[in-house]
Order: C-alpha cells, then structure tokens, then sequence
C-alpha cells in the first residue's frame, strides 16, 4: 500500500495535525512502510473468526446513573490555556 | 552519607521496620545519587526533593507510631506517565510540559496511602510510543551499563533508574512490551501483569486495549512487594477485573520441581542475536538443572503481532490523543486564527514525529472504507495469536523466551527506520494482545550488555510466575549487578 503527498495531506487534516510541508514525503514514505508490514495480515483467513473485543470476554461493566464526583471546575480550568466566568475560551466560531 | 543503594526494595523495608535507618535518611541519600549521576543519564524528568523529604519524614512519624507497611519510607519512582497531584505530568511530550495534574493515579494514590515516598516522575517515549526513549520531548535517556546505547522503552527512564540505583524501584506501563523490554536491555525484573489487573484510571492513555501497569524493580520479591499495592480492583477504570487479590509474595518459595517450561520455536528463529541466545539458553540449562522440564512448542501465528499491533494500537491512540484539542489542558499554539487553526497547530506543534506518525496510520485505518481491511482484520488475528498462547497453555505452566531480539543498541541506530524500531518489541508484543501477563528476569550479558530472560504465564497467574523468576534469582545473582561507575 503506498501514500502519496495528496493522502497524508488530507489524513493531516481529519486527524487534526500541521504538517510541514516539508515534512510530507518523509510521512508518506514512512506510513507506507507501515502500511506495508501491516499488509502481513492478509496472509491470514480470518472468515469467520469472531474479533477479539477483551483479551478475557469481559462485558463493560454499567453503574447507577447517579452523580458520583464533585464539581472541581475551579481546579481543572487552572491548567487550562485561556477561561474567563468559568468558561473555556477559544476564537471566535460565529461571525 | 550512609549508601543503601546496593539493597533491594524488600532489604529497605527491613531496614526500616527495624529502625536500621530512618525514610529521611534513604530518601536523601537516593536524592543525592540523582544530583550525582542523571545528568548524564536522563532517567528523571522531574524531581520533588521537598515533597519527597515531607513524605519521608510523615513516614518516620508512621514507622515510630508502629503498625507501618511494608512500603512505608521506601522511595520509589513513577514514570511520568502516571498523574500525580500538583506536579507536573508530560508523559514524555511538549503538548503536556505545562500540565499540572489536578489529580492522583490510582496506583499514585495506592502507593501514597501504603506510605511509598515519590522520589520524581520518570523519563519515557513520548506518549510512551517508542523502544528506545529517543521520541521524549526532554531527550534521550542513556543506558547506565554502557552510555552510548539506549535503555529501551517506552519506561526506558524508570528502566535506566533502577539499573543505576537513583531508585529502589519504580512504576512502568506496557502497551507492546514498555515494561519488559527496557527491563531486559537494563538488567532489572519488570513484570507486566493480565491486562486489567492494574487500574488504569489517571494513566495517560496510548491504547486502551493493551496497557497495563506493573512494577519494575530489581528482583521478583521487590516486584511481588509492588504488585501487592498495585493491583486490585477500581470502580473508575471500565475495564479493570473484579478479582480477589492474593498475597504475591506468598507463593515466592514454592518448589519449581516438575515445572513445565514451553519453549516457542518462533522465538527462537533467525531473528535472533546470537549472544542472546546463549544467555538465554543457559538460563534454561539452569531451569532444567532445577528440576523444570523443557518442552518445544510453537505460537503459529505469533508471526504476526506487529502487523497486528501497528493496527490496534495507531487505531486507538488516534482515538484516545484526538483529547488534546489546546482547549482544555496542555499546550496550545500562539495566535490561532480560527478554531481549526488552534486545533491543528496546537497538535501539530505539540506533538512529535513518531506521535503523529502513528496519530495518521490510526486515523487512516479507521476512516471510511477502511475499517474492516484493518481494524476488524487486526481483532480477528488477535483472537488467532490468544488462541495459541490458550492451546500452548493445556501442556506447559509457563513460556519462556527472550525478551528482545538483541541488547541495548546504539543512541541514534533505529531512530530514522521507525520498522526496525518496531521490531525490537517482536517477541513482547504478543503478551499485549493477548492480556497475559509475562516478566523480563535478568539472565546474564553478551557483549557486557544485559540480557532479559521473557517468562510469559497464563491469566492471572501472576504468582505463578514471580515464584518462577524468584527461584532463578536465588541460584543467580544476575539481578545483584550494578554497572560499573554505579557501584
């Protein structure tokens, strides 16, 4: 499987990264190589075979939907970028 | 200054219940070995010498008043992976430099309540994505048995540390092999046990499917000491097990007679070092002399865990890192024009290269089209690579093998060929997928370099198989040596 510049372009862009542009083909280069030793796989059938979900079959384990955890918000917004009134700010999204 | 850094965690203990030596003591005496040696070394990234010496010295009030654990006064280290109130936790990465932790780790908090003393937060790959501690944000670190290579990782900081002696033990996660393989290349015990054994709440998470926490120290006993504050049960980790939790250094002096040892063929192929498989065909020599029988066997599809992993794990480290938006916590780039620009530049400037290699080889994998050639594809395969190792399992108690196909390589060797680096984790990696639980024990050198002797058990058998490392270090004093300038 080999990427070109114009992939590892758009898979930047919906995995939310910059990419220096001089960077890309370093990436593409190397995300191909990946992709290349996962190809490996398809050596396998695997029809049929169910997907491991748990290593032990465990089902996810559900609790009463009731609140459990105080309000820190004064403690977690202290290592935010920017807040003001309690509220995380980031730039303008509507005009 | 009084020296105890040649005494293990469980020789410290004693030292303290008895009143040998006070907690202020030891922890300065550990304190001015890091002043000492880490600036070459790299092994810490944050130190806490204040809070270090309040803890030791509420601990020397505690061991006074009697009644005081095992672990009370021992100075241990965490890697900075795991969140510790109100000092800084990086997880090895930029994006997190600024990062105040406004809260405890469960296995921090288990460690505080059983009276441990947090010496400082140790170095590790970014995101603990790595084999050699190269992707820190706050460099390399280096091998104390030979300088110019590396420690291993991703726990390549508390790998090195312990090696050193600037700490009794520490803390280390493993996703593909982040405990045991730093453990083999730096001559100490590591132990990853069954996945969900250790809760996960408060450790930064790289991929949720595979990591687990577990001790790494210089001796079965001192991992067993560990492990017995570490693991349980913790309502606010969705996959940790509700399981009784027995006394792991109880069963530490159980005979190995009869003991049947499988030996994987795949992991002894041509991949292997030749110095490598000396040792470790010596320390099965000795297993044998000890009454185990040796049996072949094979993983046919063991083959296939790297492929595999670098599915899984990109998969759900895309998932997990897609959390550090520069919004909330963590670094966030200058100016931002829009709220695009913010996220992509926050993440692009605050992540390294192998994170955002692996960020996009998840991403792609798991975008539209795609899914089931690869994430659907990797989950069967794991259900083939845990059914060897159940098949394997009706005929053998435990699997042994190396932990790594070579020793410590050179700083620099594998950082551009991100697949060579991969490799490196080629016989751990399928412990991971499969949530076994497997220990690196020290077995000897090649090439003056350490070598780690892989013992891989079934679930939750964890007891089982510090009694098998324990019984080989009381006829071996591997896990006794310090390298030399450490001394």
């Amino acid at each position: 499987m080999s990427l070109d510049t114009d992939d590892i372009k758009s898979i930047a862009q919906l995995a939310r990264l910059k990419i220096d542009e001089a960077d890309v083909p370093g990436y593409a280069t190397n995300l191909s190589n990946i992709l290349d030793l996962v190809e490996q796989m398809n050596s396998v059938d695997t029809e049929g075979v169910i997907p491991m979900s748990h290593p032990l079959d465990v089902v996810q384990r559900l609790r009463e939907d009731e609140v459990t955890e105080t309000n820190q918000r004064d403690a977690f917004q202290k290592v935010a970028p920017a807040t003001q009134d309690g509220l995380y700010l980031v730039p303008r999204v509507i005009e | 200054m009084r020296h105890f850094h040649d005494k293990t965690l469980a020789e410290l203990s004693a030292l303290l219940q008895a009143g040998d030596v006070s907690s202020s003591e030891l922890t300065e005496s550990y304190l001015a070995r890091i002043k000492q040696y880490d600036a070459t070394l790299n092994t810490f990234i944050t130190v806490v010498e204040d809070q270090a010496m309040q803890q030791a010295s509420e601990a020397d009030k505690a061991l006074k008043a009697g009644g005081a654990g095992v672990l009370t006064g021992v100075p241990i280290a965490h890697k900075d992976i795991f969140c510790t109130q109100g000092i800084r936790t990086s997880c090895g990465s930029k994006m997190l430099d600024n990062f105040i932790s406004p809260y405890d780790a469960t296995v921090v908090k288990k460690f505080k309540k059983a009276g441990a003393i947090t010496l400082g937060k140790t170095n590790m790959d970014e995101f603990a994505m790595g084999s050699s501690n190269e992707t820190s944000y706050y460099g390399p670190v280096r091998n104390p048995w030979n300088t110019d290579t590396v420690p291993g990782g991703s726990s390549g900081g508390s790998a090195a540390a312990v090696a050193s002696r600037l700490t009794p033990a520490a803390t280390g996660t493993d996703t593909g092999g982040s405990i045991r393989q730093p453990a083999a290349l730096c001559g100490i015990t590591g132990l990853k046990p069954t996945y969900g054994l250790v809760s996960r709440y408060g450790m930064i998470a790289f991929a949720s499917s595979l990591d687990q926490a577990g001790p790494m120290a210089q001796s079965a006993e001192d991992c067993a000491l560990m492990l017995n504050t570490m693991a349980g049960f913790d309502e606010k980790d969705s996959t940790s097990l509700e399981k009784t939790i027995p006394d792991y250094t109880a069963g530490l002096k159980n005979s190995i007679e009869g003991l049947r040892i499988g030996l994987p063929r795949e992991y002894f192929d041509e991949g292997l070092n030749d110095g490598v498989r000396g040792v470790i065909q010596a320390a099965l020599d000795t297993y044998h002399d000890m009454g185990a029988e040796l049996v072949d066997i094979t993983l046919p599809n063991s083959g296939l865990s790297v492929p595999v992993y670098y599915v899984v794990a990109p998969a759900e480290c895309s998932a997990n890192l897609s959390r550090f938006d520069g919004v909330r916590y963590g670094y966030r780039c200058e100016d931002p024009r829009d709220l695009f620009d913010l996220y992509t530049r926050s993440r692009g400037e605050g992540f390294g290269a192998e994170v955002k290699r692996r960020i996009m080889v998840g991403t792609y994998a798991l975008s539209a089209g795609y899914y089931d050639a690869y994430y659907l594809k990797a989950q069967q395969l794991r259900h083939l690579i845990s059914d060897d190792f159940k098949a394997a399992f009706n005929s053998v108690d435990v699997i042994m093998g190396p932990a790594s196909p070579g020793p410590a390589f050179k700083l620099g060797e594998k950082a551009e060929d991100p697949i060579s680096m991969y490799l490196s984790d080629i016989y751990t990696i399928a412990v991971n997928l499969a949530g076994l639980p497997g220990i690196s024990v020290p077995a000897g050198f090649t090439d003056n370099k350490p070598v780690g002797l892989q013992i891989i058990g079934n679930y939750f058998e964890e007891s089982r198989l510090l009694n098998v490392a324990h019984t080989y270090q009381q006829h071996t004093d591997w896990h006794r040596q310090i390298p030399d300038g450490y001394k």
